[in-house]
């Protein structure tokens, strides 16, 4: 049978958060009420003139710079023109044929090993409005309405080269990228604002072919897993498809999330040209080597470092630096923790374990934990103090997390203490006991597993609160 | 009183002397544009309340003895296509027919900072597209020395209104000459500044690399008085160069001895007017009787500026004007979808000169046409530009006709576009370099005005004003009118 290997590439979107848009002075703050953060510029009004916003460039040049790129010493803006009523002077500025930066690369971890990614290019553009239907979906809507509040608000597109062969190293490239532009902070990459919004150019060919083949290009992936799921259907869609000796055709295709299928958006072939030509209203914008070495010194510590540096000092395995370190909030949280107790690898235990599991499956971002790096660690002080055992301490997060409470409270209020009395363990131990003669014959017998089952049936009487190595102990001892 | 014949200075002073207060004076303007306006028909929209109002605040300050601006109380018409806050900016379109933009041009809201005063709003061919006026949406405006004749375009409403009397000067907007143009053809006279000299913050665009907003006025005084008050850099456009800006007042001096002035002959050409060229000769042999030392020379590639404006002029407005869509302003044709309500929108809401140039900027900018023509333009456009930069290095002033004719009939040229475009073909080259341009009428031909155009090196409108202004003080008039048949006669 044939094989196949994948090929994508990806172009993502980042809302910059700089303070006021790219070409006026609103506001870019999310939210608010529609149309209240515009002014004659982004609203495209006949005789309004865009004004570059300097932080914009500073924030793209930080971020190129933590992606390996090259400045260009000089760039332009260019008008891409469409008619779109979000899109209020019919055509968007951006950069086509000179990008403000170009030429770098990110590294990603795959089951081989390091891989390096090439970015083709990163450039600067301003954001549409925004369309609210009054319906259920566009097609069904009676009207809608624009609300211009993210009009012009800045973004920089990063073009990775087509070098992720798998949906897996996509995943892995975005979730790189996203965490360099967290750390550098000029973005807050939230997918589900729309701060981060990633297309991805996908073709499947036979393996060790020099040619690539058709792509397509997926659109409406708003998630990380959506982007992953959506990347797993096209290679198979279309891997089915050259299987059965159909063409792949180059088209735009859209993710179905209910459905979990992407969908024909439109035929390249109808794509109209966007007839790019330079903006006149936008002079060439000049960077001076100075001003690139000035931003230079603003980049903090990266991912890949911070990584390498929780491995080293924390003696931290290669995996769990590699999660902790992916988004800047956990690092943060985790930076949190390890000043206030000093057991790195048991933090790191918990935080990726419970704390991820709980979020993810809440849909909660690290910021908004419930959780605070203060209520965790004194959850493990409780534990290593002995006052409450490691089964017992999985409720107490559980409940934290539910109720934001600190574990302290929670033990006092639900009794919850361990048991370390060694009459009353005595009797409970004896009751167990009588209760279960075979397996204390059983035991006696030299059958070891016994012991387990009757440590397991007082845990069970003390709902957990036994303190197990006492019980282990007065057991071998009655025995 | 007759207010027809007002040149600024003497409005000023008018004022200053206490002989008439602001409130009479735009009375008596307002009668005399109720007067003549029915068949001048320079003004889309005559904002006599604000008027009023504006004057009687300037009343109120002479009294308090508060100090004025230099063009306090002096009243002026705008080009329709520079918005005015909460007054209809319409471009002489159907598009923008109910248009009240929330803000003041930045040219504007100097000249009201100045002291001046808003007569109205003034016509103009459609979105700046045209050269006699007859595109605008509303009427055509009739040339005051003829009726019979355009004004010229597309700023033939303020070069009218001046040439009549109706204001006393007024503002335009030049791409390829629509300032320059019809001040020769009104017989007054017309700059446009070096591009980059006056903010384009509120004058909707055309095509922004060569757009820029400019005085006309009676004499070349008043024009250094306009220009004073609106040029300089503005926060709001980065187009607009920030360097210093001279008092352009100062430079009017008459001297030009040693001023060497080139006279390029393509511009001397064949499709130029003989009885055009004779006054302009007669001009130049004023400027020579003055001490500048004047010589033919030649600008090889600017008979390629036509062609070139026409393909980066349509490409730049084609992604411009695609704004007017009917989503958010202007009008808007009812259909059952988004995209017919574009189309139906677009058909009904601009007229046929304007969907031309958008049809062939969108044709132009069309992958296929792209480096053909446009990347092809810009190149041949930085021909143009070296040659001008050449001939700056020997002269300090090139002079030519501002037209190669006198103002046209009515429908003369409406059917025949080709020799529509002729009008703007000594104008054109100017825009294409960016440098600064000015009219002044210098003699009739057969009872029509003619312009003498003077350019100069990007920034160096002093010299131009200096050059006119020395002109003029030994042309032999003051300036001309049409109700005293020019004053000039027909040769100087
Ligand atoms: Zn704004």
């Amino acid at each position: 049978m044939r094989e196949y290997e994948t090929v994508i590439g990806l172009e993502v979107h980042a809302e910059l958060k700089t303070e006021s848009k790219i070409f006026c002075a609103c506001t870019t703050e999310f939210g608010g009420e529609p149309n209240t953060h515009v002014c004659p510029v982004c609203l495209g009004m006949p005789g309004a003139l865009p004004v570059l916003n300097k932080k914009v460039v500073e924030y793209a040049i930080k971020a190129a710079l933590a992606l390996n790129c090259e400045i260009a010493s000089i760039c332009r803006f260019d008008r891409k023109n469409y008619f779109y009523p979000d899109l209020p002077k019919a055509y968007q500025i951006s950069q086509q044929d000179f990008p403000i930066a170009a030429g770098g690369y990110l590294m990603i971890n795959t089951p081989d090993g390091e891989k390096k990614i090439g970015i083709n290019r990163l450039h600067m553009e301003e954001d549409a409005g925004k369309l609210v239907h009054a319906g259920d979906d566009i097609a069904r809507a009676d009207y809608s309405l624009v609300d211009f509040n993210r009009s012009t608000v800045p973004l920089v597109e990063i073009v990775s080269e087509p070098h992720l062969r798998s949906p897996g190293e996509a995943r892995a490239y975005l979730d790189h990228l996203k965490a360099i532009l967290e750390y550098t902070e000029v973005s807050d990459c939230k997918m589900q604002e729309g701060s981060l919004r990633c297309d991805a150019n996908i073709s499947v060919m036979p393996k060790g072919s020099k040619e690539f083949g058709v792509k397509t290009e997926l659109k409406n992936m708003n998630s990380f897993r959506a982007l992953q799921r959506a990347l797993e259907y096209e290679v198979e869609r279309q891997i089915g498809l050259l299987k059965e000796g159909k063409e792949v055709l180059h088209e735009t295709r859209t993710w179905n999330e209910q459905k979990g299928i992407t969908e024909v958006l439109r035929s390249k072939e109808e794509a109209e040209g966007y007839r790019f030509f330079p903006d006149p209203d936008l002079m060439p914008l000049v960077i001076d080597e100075q001003w690139v070495e000035a931003v230079k010194t603003t980049i903090p510590e990266l991912p890949a470092d911070k990584k390498e540096r929780l491995m080293k000092d924390y003696d931290l395995p290669e995996y769990d630096a590699g999660v902790i370190t992916s988004s800047k909030s956990l690092a943060k949280f985790y930076d949190s923790c390890v000043g206030l107790y000093d057991d790195p690898k048991e933090i790191s235990n918990w935080l990726m374990g419970e704390l991820l599991r709980l979020l993810n499956t809440n849909n909660i971002e690290i910021e908004d934990s419930p959780i605070t790096a203060e209520n965790l660690v004194e959850l493990l002080k409780l534990q290593d103090e002995g006052v409450i055992s490691g089964s017992i301490a999985k409720k107490v997060f559980e409940e934290m997390f539910e109720t934001g409470t600190d574990p302290e409270t929670i033990v006092e209020k639900k009794g919850l203490k361990q048991i370390s009395d060694v009459g009353e363990l005595g009797q409970i131990v004896n009751g167990v006991m009588e209760k279960n003669p075979q397996s204390v014959e059983d035991y006696r017998g030299g059958k070891e597993r016994a012991l387990k089952f009757l440590v397991g049936q007082v845990m069970k009487e003390t709902r957990g609160k036994a303190n197990p190595q006492l019980v282990n102990e007065l057991f071998l001892k009655k025995l | 009183m007759d207010v027809s014949k007002l040149t600024i200075t003497e409005t000023r002073a008018l004022l200053a002397d206490r002989k008439i207060n602001a409130q009479e004076l735009i009375n008596a303007f307002l009668s005399y544009i109720r007067k003549t306006d029915g068949d001048t028909k320079a003004f889309i929209n005559v904002t006599e309340e604000q008027a009023l109002m504006r004057a009687k605040k300037i009343d109120d300050a002479v009294k308090s003895g508060k100090n004025l601006g230099p063009l306090s109380g002096v009243p002026m018409g705008v080009k329709d296509n520079i918005c005015t806050k909460d007054i209809k900016t319409t471009c002489a379109s159907k598009m923008l027919d109910n248009f009240l933009p929330p803000y003041d041009a930045t040219v504007v809201e100097r000249l009201h900072d100045a002291g001046a005063i808003t007569l109205g709003k003034l016509n103009m061919d459609e979105f700046a597209m045209g050269s006699s006026t007859e595109n605008s949406y509303y009427f055509k405006t009739k040339n005051p020395w003829d009726g019979g004749r355009v004004p010229g375009g597309s700023s033939g409403g303020s070069a009218a209104a001046v040439a009549s009397g109706q204001v006393v000067y007024s503002l335009g907007s030049d791409t390829g000459g629509s300032i320059r143009q019809p001040a020769a053809f009104c017989g007054v006279v017309g700059l446009k500044p070096s591009y980059g000299r006056v903010s384009r913050w509120g004058l909707v665009a055309f095509a922004p690399s060569m757009d820029q907003v400019g005085p006309i006025t009676k004499n070349v005084r008043d024009c250094a008085l306009v220009l004073n008050n609106i040029a300089g850099h503005d926060s709001l456009d980065t187009t607009s160069m920030d360097c210093e800006v001279p008092d352009y007042e100062r430079a009017l001096v008459d001297d030009i001895k040693g001023l060497r002035v080139g006279i390029p002959e393509e511009f001397f050409g064949k499709g130029t007017d003989p009885a055009v060229i004779d006054r302009v000769e007669r001009a130049i042999g004023i400027l020579e009787e003055q001490g500048a030392i004047c010589e033919k020379t030649t600008l090889p590639n600017s008979k390629y500026a036509l062609p070139v404006y026409y393909v980066i002029a349509t490409c730049e407005a084609s992604s411009g004007l695609a704004r007017f869509d009917g989503v958010r302003f202007g009008c808007r044709s009812e259909a059952e979808d988004l995209v017919s309500m574009y189309k139906s929108t677009r058909a009904e809401g601009f007229g046929p000169e304007v969907k031309f140039r958008i049809l062939l900027g969108t044709y132009l900018l069309g992958p296929e046409n792209y480096d053909k023509y446009y990347t092809k333009a810009l190149k041949v456009r930085t021909l143009i530009r070296d040659d001008f930069e050449r001939a700056f290095k020997k002269y300090d002033i090139l002079v030519s006709p501002t037209t190669p004719t006198t103002a046209f009939k009515f429908g003369e040229r409406m059917s025949n576009p080709a020799a529509m475009r002729q009008s703007d073909l000594l104008t054109i080259p100017a825009n294409m370099a960016g440098i600064p341009a000015i009219t002044v009428p210098c003699g009739l031909v057969e009872g029509m005005p003619v312009g003498m155009q003077i350019m100069g090196r990007p920034f160096g409108e002093k010299t131009l004003l200096r050059a006119a202004y020395t002109y003029e003080c030994h042309r032999g008039c003051d300036y001309m009118t049409p109700t005293t048949g020019g004053g000039l006669g027909e040769g100087v």
